[in-house]
């Protein structure tokens, strides 16, 4: 009896449609936000992540209704994120059906709302989003790895195990983890990234990019992740959930 | 046959539409309010909770919920608590050392669980109750939970084989914890059936069915 590891979709949306592009470039059309969520929830998924990546924040209504439309028929967790920036925007996107919320960018401008968000609605729904990549030259952390923005194009010289730490002191329930090295690469998540993490917060993480294939999922999970995270392999058909929970299964991780 | 109406008590707390969708999906009629009347009218009264154990119980005192959940208890009118929604229902909840005072329907304290990693997150297995209905048909099923909190004992004693001891069931995440209980016209789960896909439908349509 135990907690089985979580296989989690994540949708990016942009203007209302699902789209995933290679290192946050070149994006391509994956179709129609609820219909995905529907589909992935039939097929298994233990929870769905939308990420808001319109740019504009002229936008944001189409992502409430997109939520909105998922939560009426979807009856699994469903975390939102990208572009909230206040306590506000955090309650309407509960209020329109969302689980959890996660805070990326406006965690770093100002790491407050972490704790405004936990106190209000609880660290379980709180969820901190963080963007890292190996130090490029020229920029030095303790753990070598650096907090990013803008989708990876900007680092900002933060210590990205540091602020996993700070983060969760504050109130985060949980970090999403990309890896923007490995982000869209197909070459596996980042492990050493995973493990650094691990070994220094209590609360769940979630592994996210650079899953390519059956044979990445595992050694995320050996390297500490709670739940693992992919996007345009599901989108596009190379994988299956089903078929990630069975390599799962096959090595002795518990899956629903 | 109407179907049986169902009040979720809107008291500020969290995510109420899922709880909603949920239970019209499995055939309840929904309203969702903090009117007393209304909820004392209904056939089922659903309380919900996410977040913090002191937030929850000021914003159900405010409603009254507390004089609520007595009258329709002390009446035999079916009540079912959700997460926080559960807690509230044992003596006293103790979070970062703050301690507030519950609705004291079963003797016991809300603490702390003890486990690496917390909140405890996603989908676990239960060791269901042995004569439990809310169960039937998903006995073996996941349920999804989301909680750092929980009855870590069950210390109810009946009075004497005349009172029917409640069914209580298990989970475990670090050590064991009181994921569901049911106790006549009052039952609660940890986990959130309404996030719980096809298996909290089920679960859910057992209570709604029962309401009758």
């Amino acid at each position: 009896m135990s907690l089985s590891i979580r296989v989690i979709p994540c949708l990016d949306v942009d203007e209302g449609r699902v789209v995933k592009g290679v290192n946050f470039l070149d994006l391509r059309d994956a179709g129609d936000p609820v219909e995905l969520a529907a589909r992935y929830n039939a097929e298994g998924a233990d929870e769905l992540i939308f990420l808001d990546i319109t740019a504009s924040s002229s936008d944001r209504s189409t992502m409430y209704d997109v939520v909105s439309r998922t939560a009426e028929s979807v009856f699994i967790p469903l975390t939102v994120g990208g572009g909230v920036r206040a306590v506000e925007d955090f309650n309407r996107l509960l209020r329109a059906g969302a689980d959890k919320v996660s805070l990326n960018t406006a965690a770093l401008n100002d790491p407050d709302l972490l704790n405004d968000a936990a106190e209000r609605f609880g660290a379980q729904c709180v969820v901190l989003s963080i963007d890292a990549r190996r130090c490029p030259d020229g920029v030095f952390t303790d753990s070598g790895f650096e907090v990013t923005t803008h989708g990876g194009r900007r680092g900002t010289g933060i210590d990205a195990v540091k602020w996993a730490i700070e983060g969760t002191k504050r109130g985060a329930g949980e970090i999403l983890l990309n890896s923007m090295d490995a982000d869209g690469t197909k070459e596996g998540y980042d492990l050493a990234l995973i493990a650094m993490v691990r070994a220094e917060v209590s609360v769940p993480i979630i592994a996210s990019g650079g899953a390519g294939k059956l044979e990445d999922f595992v050694p995320a999970v050996i390297a500490g992740a709670d739940a693992v995270l992919a996007a345009s392999v599901f989108h596009f058909g190379q994988l299956r959930i089903d078929e990630v929970k069975k390599v799962l299964a096959d090595a002795d991780y518990p899956v629903r | 046959m109407n179907a049986p109406s169902v009040l979720l008590l809107d008291y500020g707390s969290g995510n109420l539409r899922s709880a909603q969708r949920a239970l019209e999906k499995v055939g309840a009629d929904v309203a969702v309010s903090a009117d007393f009347d209304a909820a004392m009218a209904a056939d089922g009264l659903l309380v919900p909770g996410v977040g913090a154990y002191g937030a929850c119980m000021k914003g159900i005192r405010e409603v009254r919920g507390d004089m609520l959940v007595d009258r329709r208890l002390s009446g035999g009118r079916p009540v079912m608590g959700i997460c926080v929604g559960m807690q509230v229902m044992f003596d006293q909840g103790v979070e970062h050392a703050v301690e507030t005072e519950g609705l004291g329907q079963w003797p016991g304290v809300i603490e702390e669980l003890q486990a690496p990693i917390l909140p405890h997150m996603g989908w676990n297995t239960v060791r269901v109750a042995q004569d439990s209905t809310l169960f039937e048909g998903v006995m073996g099923e996941r349920f999804y939970f989301v909680h750092s909190y929980a009855a870590r004992r069950w210390d109810f004693v009946a009075r004497d084989e005349n009172q029917n001891s409640p069914e209580v069931t298990w989970s475990h995440h670090g050590e064991d914890f009181v994921a569901a209980v049911e106790n006549g016209p009052l039952v609660a789960t940890q986990f959130h059936p309404e996030k719980s896909g096809d298996a909290g439908l089920h679960l859910l349509e057992n209570w709604v069915k029962s309401l009758r």
